[in-house]
C-alpha cells in the first residue's frame, strides 16, 4: 500500500510526535507513507466566505501535488481543510478556474484525500490490524475524543458518522485496550479560543475531561494537535483523578511494541519499584 | 452603511458570500441548543439569525458572539431548515472586518509562553480568523 503524504506544519513542530510514530507504525504495517516533495501550510481553517479563494491556493497546491495518487494526512485540521477544497473544485466551477489558472496546475478534484484512520480502517482493515499488533494494550481504559474537523460537516469529510463514529474505538478495540465511550467525544474543545477566549476554552474543555473521567477514562486519544494542547493545558485538574491524553498515532506505536510517549509513561510506571 | 436602495452594506454582504438565507430559519432553537460555547455568547445563534431577518446592523457588528464562535459545525449539524450557521458566524466576521475595518487580534497580543507552546496550528486559525 502506497500513499503520498501530506504532513502539514504542526506536525514538523509541536506535533512532531505524531508524525514519527505514525511514519514508525505505518512502516511495521507495509504501509508507504512518501512525503510531498514540497509543501505549504493548509491554512489551518478552510475558508468559509466564498469569495476567499486566495486561502485555497496552498491546499489545492497540494491535492494537485498529489498527482491523482491517494493522499494522506494525519493532522484533523490539515485533513478537514484538503478534503472541503477538494469538495469545492469538484463542485464549484468558477472557484475551480480561478484557482487552477492562478496556481498554473491542472485539478478537477480527483485523487482519494484519507486520515490515517480511514486507511486503517478501509485499506489495511481493523482485523489486520488486530493480527499485527505485537504488545496489546491489556487493561488500558482508553476513550477516543474526536472533536469537530474530522465529522463535520459530515456531507463533505464523510469520515464517519456524525453523531456517533466507531472509527477510534475500533482502532482502540484492535489494539487490545477497552474501549471507554464518554458522550462529549464529538463536541467541540473550543478550537482557537484557547488563545482568544481562555475561559471559554476553559469550559469546554473541562466538560469533555470530566465527562471521560465519569466514564472511567484513563486515557484520551485524539487526531488534532490543537484538541491536544488544549485539552492539556486549558483545564483545572487539581484533585481530580488524571488522565493522559496521547495522540492516535501514539497507542498505535505502543500496541505495535515500538517507542512512544505513552509506551514511555507506561514504561515507567511500571518500573517504579514497589514498597 | 447601507445600499443604495437602503438595506444593510453588512447583511447583504454577509447574504452574498456565506450562500445563506437568514429568512429560512423558523427560530427553533436547536442550534442555540448545539453550540458549545453558547452560555459565553450575548447573542445566541438562534438570537443571531433573528436579527439578521430584522436587518439589526448595528446590534450585530457590536455583539461578541462572532468573535466568540469557535467554527465547531455543530449548530449546522443539527438544524432542520439546513442553514449552514458556521458560514453566518464566517460571513458576519469578515463582512464586519471588511465594511468596518480592524483587526481583532494580532501577535503582538501574545505572551512569550503561548508562542513557545501553542501548535502551529491554533497560531494560523486565529490570525486567519480574526484579521484581514
Ligand atoms: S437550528 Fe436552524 S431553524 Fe432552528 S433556530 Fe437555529 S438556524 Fe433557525
Ligand atoms: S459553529 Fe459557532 S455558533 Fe455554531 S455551534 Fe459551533 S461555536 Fe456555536
Amino acid at each position: 500500500m502506497r500513499y503520498r503524504y501530506f504532513p502539514g506544519c504542526t506536525l514538523k513542530g509541536q506535533a512532531k510526535s505524531m508524525e514519527d510514530t505514525t511514519l514508525a507504525a505505518a512502516k511495521a504495517m507495509g504501509i508507504e507513507l512518501e512525503e510531498l516533495s514540497e509543501w505549504q501550510c493548509c491554512g489551518a481553517v478552510y475558508p468559509l466566505y466564498e469569495d476567499e479563494l486566495i486561502s485555497l491556493l496552498s491546499p489545492v497546491r497540494t491535492l494537485a501535488a498529489a498527482e491523482g495518487e491517494p493522499l494522506v494526512s494525519l493532522c484533523a485540521a490539515c485533513h478537514h481543510v484538503l478534503k472541503r477544497a477538494q469538495e469545492l473544485m469538484q463542485r464549484n466551477e468558477d472557484a475551480r478556474k480561478k484557482v487552477t489558472d492562478h496556481l498554473e496546475v491542472e485539478y478537477a478534484g480527483e485523487g482519494r484525500v484519507l486520515h490515517f484512520l480511514e486507511v486503517l480502517r478501509d485499506d489495511l482493515g481493523f482485523d489486520k490490524l488486530k493480527e499485527m499488533v505485537k504488545k496489546p494494550l491489556e487493561g488500558k481504559k482508553v476513550a477516543a475524543y474526536y472533536g469537530c474537523l474530522l465529522l463535520r460537516p459530515s456531507k463533505v469529510m464523510q469520515f464517519d458518522d456524525p453523531e456517533n463514529p466507531t472509527i477510534m474505538e475500533d482502532m482502540i478495540r484492535a489494539l487490545g485496550a477497552e474501549v471507554v465511550k464518554s458522550p462529549y467525544r464529538t463536541e467541540c474543545c473550543g478550537a482557537y479560543l484557547s488563545v482568544t477566549e481562555e475561559g471559554v476554552a476553559a469550559d469546554t474543555v473541562q466538560r469533555i475531561l470530566d465527562s471521560a473521567r465519569r466514564a472511567g477514562a484513563e486515557i484520551l486519544v485524539t487526531a488534532c494537535p490543537l484538541c491536544r494542547y488544549n485539552l492539556e493545558n486549558c483545564a483545572d485538574n487539581e484533585g481530580k483523578t488524571p488522565i493522559k491524553v496521547y495522540y492516535f498515532s501514539e497507542i498505535l506505536a505502543e500496541a505495535m511494541g515500538l517507542p512512544s510517549e505513552s509506551a514511555q509513561d507506561r514504561g515507567t510506571k511500571e518500573e517504579v519499584p514497589q514498597g | 452603511m447601507t445600499t443604495e436602495t437602503g438595506k444593510s452594506r453588512l447583511i447583504e454582504d454577509m447574504k452574498m458570500h456565506s450562500g445563506q438565507d437568514p429568512n429560512g430559519c423558523y427560530q427553533c432553537g436547536k442550534c442555540s441548543a448545539a453550540c458549545p460555547v453558547s452560555a459565553a455568547l450575548d447573542l445566541k445563534p438562534h438570537q443571531v439569525l433573528r436579527y439578521l431577518q430584522m436587518g439589526l446592523e448595528n446590534e450585530l457588528a457590536e455583539s461578541k458572539t462572532p468573535w466568540v464562535c469557535a467554527s465547531c459545525f455543530t449548530c449546522a449539524a443539527r438544524c432542520p431548515r439546513d442553514i449552514d450557521l458556521a458560514r453566518v458566524m464566517e460571513g458576519l466576521r469578515l463582512s464586519i472586518l471588511r465594511n468596518r475595518g480592524g483587526n481583532k487580534f494580532g501577535p503582538a497580543e501574545l505572551t512569550p509562553e503561548q508562542l513557545e507552546k501553542l501548535p502551529q496550528q491554533a497560531l494560523v486559525s486565529g490570525f486567519r480568523k480574526y484579521n484581514k
